[in-house]
């Protein structure tokens, strides 16, 4: 299936990701871009969209150390020992979109700031015998 | 923005005890404890063939309890039963939802009189499962497998305004102190004890094991020591709210019926109702709720009160810092300078605006589904002098609000009184 083939569903954006790679869907009319996927703009209203693969640069938004965890990172062995840092990331693009931070010192997060640069890494997991590919962000 | 087609008072409103219920009590016992105590209320007295439906705001019972459909059950338990009712869910706001719900119902002619319920039972599951429950109030697709946990959302939002705003951890450890001051005013509050008071018992704790003791000189240094641990930087466990169970139930009329129950209703002034973006990077603006703004401009032109006008409210501080981004986006302060506000003690009890005279969800609880129907129990008895201990504000309160948001701000209910 080519790329303008696949549907604007959370499942082609997900197996996207599981390419290593971070794809918008695109509003053709007004130019808006959607990640994760939209397959309708609601800026415009419109359903003329097209898949445009990310640079995967951007900014932190917003970010968190977190000790106490989702049960994931606690089976991944995060916690109070060793922390990890949820973010939000404002892609150079234009839209914000969330991720774990990593190569960064968790531990201490006054070392983190809002403003620094990053770029979109993919967070491979086993799981139960399965590869999954998660959405990540390091420094640049 | 219309106004409501005839008025609605509330009539009556009444609560259980909040705290770490579970085995002892469950969801049905909490509701007519709930039930009980707001009948207690009511001048002349209400019963059930006097109620015409019953609305039950509620979270999540489902993965809690093991319940869903709760609506029937909790009307069939006060008598109420084959009446209209019904569940409402808006994460921490479902009970403000069921309120305003009945709010319209009355003023549209259907109903006279609506008894609106907000339960919630969370301590049936360890802390690891009541997280994971709660975060299915977020974005489960995108937040949270980048591991966000909601102290983690909250965190984060706290970030952005700590960097545009100079806002401080010290700024957010005077909000859990002031509430908890007010929580130890509350016989109906979760943790009836002041930041100082665990400071204390916990230095006598020390003592006692023959352990060093350590050289706090106030709440501060206590709160920034590892008695008080990170949760999700900068949010500590005194940032956050509390895992509770407990009900609230609230009388609503019509100004039709009124006079049947009371002389001194507490009008509904204005009632407003917003929505955004569920996940965080959806939303333009990471310093303030969108929701909670929009539900305010609704309650505000509905009432024709401005954010000036209002004496003492009832906001939804689940975390320290929604209780400082909660008085920025009710327009009681501009953007970055409700700080300065909590510092010069504007918000305390004997303030110029009292804000969480009940404690808060910081120390009163928090049983999510019940909030939003619990915060107009705090505001029934400030407006009728009726604050137990030394909670009640020193002047007549003719008109105050409640802010009730949802999961990590996506719904907010804004609801205003006035005598």
């Amino acid at each position: 299936m080519s790329e303008s083939e696949r549907e604007f569903t959370i499942k082609s954006y997900i197996d996207y990701l599981s390419e290593k790679k971070l794809m918008s869907s695109k509003c053709k009319d007004c130019g808006a871009s959607y990640v994760p996927v939209r397959k309708l703009c609601t800026k415009c209203n419109s359903v003329n969209m097209e898949w445009v693969e990310m640079s995967g640069k951007g900014k932190i938004a917003a970010f968190t150390s977190i000790t106490v965890g989702t049960p994931f990172f606690v089976e991944k062995g995060y916690g109070r020992t060793k922390p990890y840092c949820f973010s939000v990331i404002k892609l150079d693009e234009g839209p914000m979109i969330s991720g774990q931070l990593i190569g960064v010192d968790e531990s201490k997060p006054d070392t983190i700031n809002i403003g620094m640069q990053v770029k979109a890494t993919f967070i491979e997991t086993e799981i139960r015998g399965e590869t999954r590919v998660d959405l990540g962000f390091e420094p640049v | 923005m219309g106004k409501l087609a005839r008025k609605v008072a509330m009539i009556g409103a009444g609560m259980s005890t909040f705290g770490a219920h579970f085995p002892h009590k469950r969801i049905p016992d909490l509701w007519v404890d709930a039930w009980l105590d707001a009948v207690s209320r009511v001048d002349n007295g209400i019963e059930p063939k006097d109620v015409d439906a019953c609305y039950v705001g509620n979270y999540s019972s489902d993965l809690f309890n093991h319940q869903g459909h709760l609506g029937p059950q909790m009307a069939n338990l006060v008598g109420l039963t084959p009446k209209p009712a019904g569940r409402f869910e808006g994460a921490c706001a479902s009970s403000g939802i069921a309120l305003r719900q009945a709010i319209l119902a009355i003023a549209s002619g259907v109903h006279d009189v609506i008894a609106v319920s907000g339960v919630e039972c969370m301590t049936e599951l360890p802390t690891t499962g009541v997280t994971d429950v709660l975060a299915t109030a977020s974005d489960s697709l995108f937040e949270y497998p980048a591991g966000a946990t909601f102290p983690g959302l909250y965190a984060t939002l706290a970030s952005a305004h700590f960097n545009k705003y100079g806002t401080t951890v010290e700024d957010l450890m005077r909000v859990a102190i002031k509430n908890h001051e007010n929580g130890k005013e509350n016989p109906y509050a979760q943790m009836q004890r002041s930041i100082s008071d665990f400071m204390a018992s916990k230095i006598a704790k020390i003592e006692k094991s023959g352990g060093e003791v350590p050289d706090w000189k106030d709440e501060f240094d206590y709160l920034k020591s590892s008695s008080n641990p990170i949760i999700a930087s900068p949010l500590r466990l005194f940032d956050c709210s509390l895992i509770t169970d407990g009900a609230a139930c609230v009388f609503l009329a019509a100004e039709d019926v009124v006079k049947n129950y009371t002389d001194t209703p507490i009008w509904i002034a204005g009632t407003g109702q917003g929505s955004a973006a569920l996940a965080l990077h959806d939303r333009e603006d990471l310093t303030s709720f969108i929701a909670s703004k929009e539900a305010a401009r609704q309650a505000y032109e509905m009432s024709g009160f401005k954010p000036k006008d209002i004496q003492v409210a009832e906001v939804h501080d689940c975390f320290t810092i929604a209780e400082v981004v909660a008085l920025e986006d009710l327009g009681f302060y501009e953007k970055g300078k409700a700080v300065e506000a909590i510092k010069n003690g504007e918000t305390k009890r004997d303030g110029s605006l009292p804000i969480n005279t009940s404690g808060g969800l910081k120390s009163k609880g928090h049983p999510v589904g019940a909030t939003g129907a619990a915060f107009c129990v705090e505001v029934f008895k400030q407006m009728r002098g009726i604050a137990e201990r030394n909670r009640q504000v020193k002047f007549d309160v003719e008109r105050m609000l409640a802010h009730n948001l949802g999961g990590s701000g996506a719904t907010c209910v804004v609801t205003i009184f006035e005598k």
